[in-house]
């Protein structure tokens, strides 16, 4: 479904590049999380897959086309402010479907035959949202935002989910909550995910692959192989402490 | 703050008022009373309807041309780091110049008429809207610009669903902070040649007619019309951006 092509990529004014000549492939369906320590350029990678970014050089190419622009049928969740302040919950899920209206489907914006625009109240029912409709983002719990922050993307009917520390900043319980969530709407949706995290345990619960990177210039992908990621119980099992270590290991050694 | 409180703190100053009308005993400080039923007449009458009406039209034609100017400048500015580079320094220069001083030149090039005393108020208002909506356009998150955009937003979306809403707190501070130095600067614009306008009302009365409880008439008119914005871009502030006020 993506293909990384001979990727460079350098930030202006940076010396070194992020990327360098770095090409990578991943299957439609796939979970991936992104690992690395903080500069290491993966917050880069989900951008550029976005679209938000472009390659100094080398191509990103999703089904085929090559990326100059977001892509419709991608959605991007981020850590922190990603929600309108002065909208509600309701509001704010809205959001995507107002601006695909606004443009029309004209195959930019939004996709040529994107499905007319739904009611978003089954979404804030399957994200436990019902009650909060008409709350603002001020009165919400992180996990609550970032629950807003999934619907918004999801209603959308997006096949790419790009998601960048997205639940960093909440405590370990609503963390795990949100991970499980997160597990199963990809399973639901058939969707394709990224990841982003520099947390070990968080890249081994919802990672099937896990790409490492390191400091700069990454011009390998290094991929660890994690197919039990998601299966029930893995939270809990030998196997997870020892993909852990594993992982822990490989990092330590980059 | 409590409505009770404001109306208590309106009927302790009119009480100081009246003690000090009955102290002087002169007829440059009428009681409230007495001012209060000269309002009343020349209201009715239309002796002073007439000029409120006009200075009400300046302010409101000020208002609207310098939001219909300056927000969407400001907007511009805020988003594009390059132009606001370019233009701060001209801003930073023009933005403490007290406007007042200019209006013997604005007179000298518009002339009579509403238009220079629109033009005055317009520049007071203009920098306070465009300073404060472009401070406001450039503190916006990068990440909450890019999720939107990931959305689908392009440049047009992005203004329509991001920086004008964002910007509507800004719009309103900026008129709070500067509709009370908006009328003052109204009455002074009144003075010149105009035989309209409230302002004209108060000089007219007082100096020329000798007529001081009209000319108090016309400074509570004054007031009024100055309390009256205040009170609306409050009230629109409270309707408008509901999700400030909650916690």
């Amino acid at each position: 479904m993506i293909t990384i092509n001979d990727l460079t990529f350098t930030y202006r004014r940076a010396n070194t590049p992020t990327f360098e000549h770095f090409s990578w492939q991943v299957q439609r369906g796939e979970r991936w999380a992104i690992l690395g320590p903080s500069g290491c350029g993966k917050t880069t990678l989900l951008y550029l897959i976005a679209g938000l970014r472009l390659p100094t050089s080398g191509e990103v190419l999703i089904d085929g086309h090559p990326l100059s622009r977001p892509r419709p049928q991608s959605g991007l969740i981020l850590q922190e402010y990603g929600l309108l302040p002065w909208a509600t919950v309701r509001e704010n899920v809205t959001l995507g479907l107002r601006i695909r209206a606004f443009y029309g489907s004209d195959g930019v914006h939004a996709p040529r035959n994107a499905p007319p625009p739904t009611d978003v109240m089954p979404w804030l029912r399957r994200l436990g949202l019902e009650n909060l409709a008409d709350k603002y983002p001020s009165q919400l719990s992180g996990g609550q935002r970032q629950r807003t922050a999934i619907a918004r993307t999801l209603v959308l009917h997006p096949d790419l989910l790009l998601m960048d520390e997205p639940f960093s900043s909440l405590d370990a319980i609503t963390r795990a909550d949100l991970q499980n969530l997160t597990l199963e709407l990809c399973t639901e949706h058939h969707l394709t995910l990224f990841l982003v995290t520099h947390t070990i345990e968080e890249a081994a619960i919802i990672g099937q692959k896990i790409l490492l990177l390191g400091k700069p210039p990454n011009r390998q992908p290094r991929i660890v192989e994690n197919p039990q990621a998601g299966a029930p119980g893995f939270r809990n099992s030998p196997a997870y402490n020892a993909m852990c270590r594993h992982l822990r290991q490989q990092l330590e050694a980059l | 703050m409590k409505k009770r409180d404001v109306a208590l703190a309106a009927l302790v100053l009119l009480m100081l008022w009246e003690a000090a009308a009955l102290l002087i005993n002169r007829s440059i400080l009428p009681t409230p009373l007495r001012v209060l039923a000269v309002f009343v007449e020349e209201t009715l009458n239309g002796n002073m309807l007439g000029h409120a009406v006009a200075s009400l039209r300046r302010v409101l034609a000020a208002i609207l041309l310098s939001l219909a100017v300056a927000v969407p400048l400001g907007l511009i500015l805020g988003q594009s780091p390059r132009l606001n580079r370019l233009f701060s320094p001209v801003i930073y220069l023009l933005y403490p110049v007290p406007k007042v001083v200019l209006v013997p030149v604005v007179l000298l090039f518009f002339g009579i008429g509403d238009l220079p005393k629109i033009i005055i108020i317009f520049m007071i208002l203009f920098f306070q809207i465009l300073v404060l909506v472009r401070d406001r356009a450039a503190s916006l998150p990068a990440e909450l610009i890019q999720s939107v955009r990931s959305l689908g937003a392009g440049r047009r979306a992005l203004f329509r669903f991001v920086y004008l809403p964002a910007s509507l707190p800004a719009i309103l501070t900026a008129l709070r902070q500067s509709v009370g130095t908006a009328v003052a600067v109204l009455y002074i614009t009144e003075l010149f040649a105009t035989q309209q306008g409230l302002g004209y009302y108060i000089y007219y009365n007082g100096s020329t007619l000798l007529n001081y409880p009209a000319m108090y008439a016309g400074v509570l008119a004054m007031s009024l019309l100055g309390l009256g914005l205040y009170f609306t871009v409050d009230w629109l502030e409270k309707r408008l951006c509901r999700w400030q006020f909650m916690e």
